[in-house]
């Protein structure tokens, strides 16, 4: 799982970036990105704040559009369709198509306020036109069991905890069996003692064969999940490799100082 | 001086632990403080309300039994049917033009920006009794008039002699005008939904539609009320001036009748009065009941209702009695 090389031509990369630049006004946040994440593969993007590590997570599902380049996931390009020789933007309804094929969890969960947890997870499967009402709550109750909140369906978000919360927004995201998920920095608005219970879910995940990209600030974490970690600085992927040589013996002098301030 | 310490500990700790609570409450209960200046305070207030009242009910001036004479009468009710008439279609059409202008402002096309943001700025700027009054001649310029959503499609084309009745040029009127104020209202609702929600909703994929139908709007909902409800205790009062229109509302009536029995002029505007103060209150009745219902998931708990309030308030009350009645 961890070598570098494409095992096979037939299954498409699971995510493909190509020469993703992202700029606001004079500001480069991407500066030439390239990376391809395997189907199954856990890839941990690491580095420092304003790194472009959220923003490269924002442009795979076209939250962000890139100024230069795109991204593909299972071979389809995401917010571009091929034309001719040109890539030319896409409609809203195919983006928001393609963004339902597409799992994401925030930082700060975004959970619908004004629904009931059960209705966070089945609303997505309902409203996209997938399942009925009755099959999208059944999988709902089956996704919260999953992450271990069986018995909170019926309660709000903000009646339960940060931990709990991170937690539906998990299932919510799994509600569309998504082929790829995307972490942004899905601890980091957790008190300690609850990033436990979200890292133990996603390790479950990872177990499972899902195919994830995960940015965080957990180096142990990233140790134990992930196949790849790539680092990523001023807008550029610095390093990437298995976690033991990336993280344990880094090349490049700006990872050795990232994680020397971090560990 | 080496003795207190520990006299103070076990004075304090003897009644806490083992002690049957019931027989010493009164050891440890904090005493409220004593609040002298509250019931002069009280007393005072008491005294003017009182003396208000009196002058109310007993001053001639107000005639209450003319008062209780015209308050149930035909006319007056066939007045205040019109005006809830008016003011039901008008709070509806502006609302709903109202929502359309919102999208329109924030919507990415320029063009609606603009058209949406003209006709707020026509509509807040002119008084509503010009608009009224123009609606009113305007059946004298136009034989056949079309009527649609602000800026939309017409739905319908009309003979004006035929349909531009007096009902229908008042409630024209007040939504044309609504519709410029609730457009704020329902643009500052959905400004305030934020922007995390907006993101979440477009990461799922959800249409475009049911984004903004079932994600954005109920959430705006919560601070769309309060400034709606604001709004429409305005319209209620705004209906008095379709008198100016020829139309007979409970105003309209009230003047009218004043005019044919002069010596009935104030108990004639006390009536109004009394129905206006009757319709705002059950506007705000509603309004308490919807923002309990949108406040689903934005607090932990709801807030009560007066009736349980009430309830609780007097349990409590009872108590606190019966306690000051222990000591």
């Amino acid at each position: 799982m961890t070598t570098a090389h494409p095992r096979g031509q037939a299954a498409p990369a699971a995510l493909e970036v190509h020469n993703v630049h992202k700029w606001y006004g004079a500001h480069r946040v991407l500066d030439g990105i390239d990376l391809t994440v395997r189907p199954g593969e856990v890839t941990v993007i690491i580095g420092p704040s304003g790194s472009g590590k959220s923003t490269l997570l924002r442009v795979v599902n076209h939250l962000e559009k890139p100024e230069v380049g795109h991204v593909s996931v299972g071979g389809e390009p995401i917010g571009v369709k091929r034309h001719g020789g040109r890539l030319r933007e896409l409609g809203e309804r195919a983006i928001l198509a393609q963004r339902s094929r597409i799992g994401f969890v925030f930082q700060n969960f975004n959970l619908f306020p004004h629904l009931t947890v059960l209705d966070n997870v089945a609303a997505a499967p309902v409203a996209t036109g997938r399942l009925t009402g009755p099959a999208a709550r059944d999988l709902a109750r089956e996704l919260l069991g999953r992450v271990g909140l069986g018995d909170k369906a019926a309660a709000y978000p903000r009646q339960l905890s940060g931990g709990q919360q991170q937690r539906v927004a998990i299932a919510r995201a799994l509600a569309l069996r998504p082929g790829i998920i995307l972490f942004d920095e899905p601890t980091s608005a957790l008190d300690p003692e609850l990033v436990g219970e979200v890292l133990a879910v996603i390790k479950d995940l990872a177990s499972s064969g899902t195919t994830l990209v995960i940015v965080t600030h957990e180096i142990g974490f990233a140790r134990e999940v992930a196949d790849r970690v790539v680092f990523i600085d001023g807008g550029r992927i610095v390093e990437q490799g298995p976690p033991g040589q990336v993280l344990d013996s880094p090349r490049h002098e700006r990872t050795r100082d990232f994680l020397g301030k971090v560990l | 001086m080496s003795e207190p310490p520990g006299a103070a500990v076990s004075l304090a700790a003897a009644p806490i632990p083992t002690d049957a609570p019931s027989q010493q409450p009164n050891a440890q209960r904090v005493q409220p403080l004593r609040r002298p200046g509250r019931w002069i305070v009280t007393a005072v207030v008491l005294v003017v309300v009182a003396q208000i009242l009196h002058g109310l009910v007993t001053n001639p001036f107000y005639q209450w039994d003319r008062f209780r004479y015209w308050f149930l009468r035909p006319a007056v009710l066939d007045g205040l049917l019109v005006t809830l008439e008016v003011a039901a279609l008008s709070a509806v059409l502006g609302l709903a033009g109202g929502i359309l202008l919102a999208l329109g402002r924030l919507s990415a096309s320029p063009v609606l920006r603009a058209v949406s943001w003209t006709y707020t700025w026509l509509f807040r700027s002119v008084p509503l009794i010009v608009v009224l009054i123009f609606l009113y001649n305007f059946s004298a310029l136009y034989q056949t008039l079309s009527l649609g959503v602000p800026f939309g499609p017409a739905f319908v084309t009309f003979d004006e002699s035929k349909v531009a009745t007096d009902l229908t040029i008042a409630v024209v009127g007040l939504s044309l005008n609504e519709a410029a104020y609730a457009a704020e209202v329902v643009r500052g609702g959905v400004l305030s939904v934020d922007q995390g929600q907006h993101e979440a909703a477009a990461a799922l994929g959800l249409p475009r539609g049911y984004q903004f139908r079932r994600i954005v709007f109920p959430q705006a909902l919560r601070s769309i009320t309060p400034n709606y409800v604001n709004q429409l205790i305005g319209l209620v009062k705004s209906t008095s001036l379709v008198f100016y229109v020829s139309l007979l509302d409970l105003f309209g009536t009230v003047q009218s009748m004043g005019n044919t029995y002069p010596g009935d002029v104030v108990p004639l505007l006390l009536v109004a009065t009394v129905w206006y103060l009757i319709l705002t209150s059950a506007v705000s009745v509603v309004q308490f009941y919807v923002e309990r219902y949108y406040a689903r998931g934005a607090t932990r708990a709801l807030p009560p209702t007066p009736l349980r309030k009430a309830r609780t308030g007097l349990t409590e009350l009872r108590a606190r009695l019966r306690g000051e009645a222990a000591v």
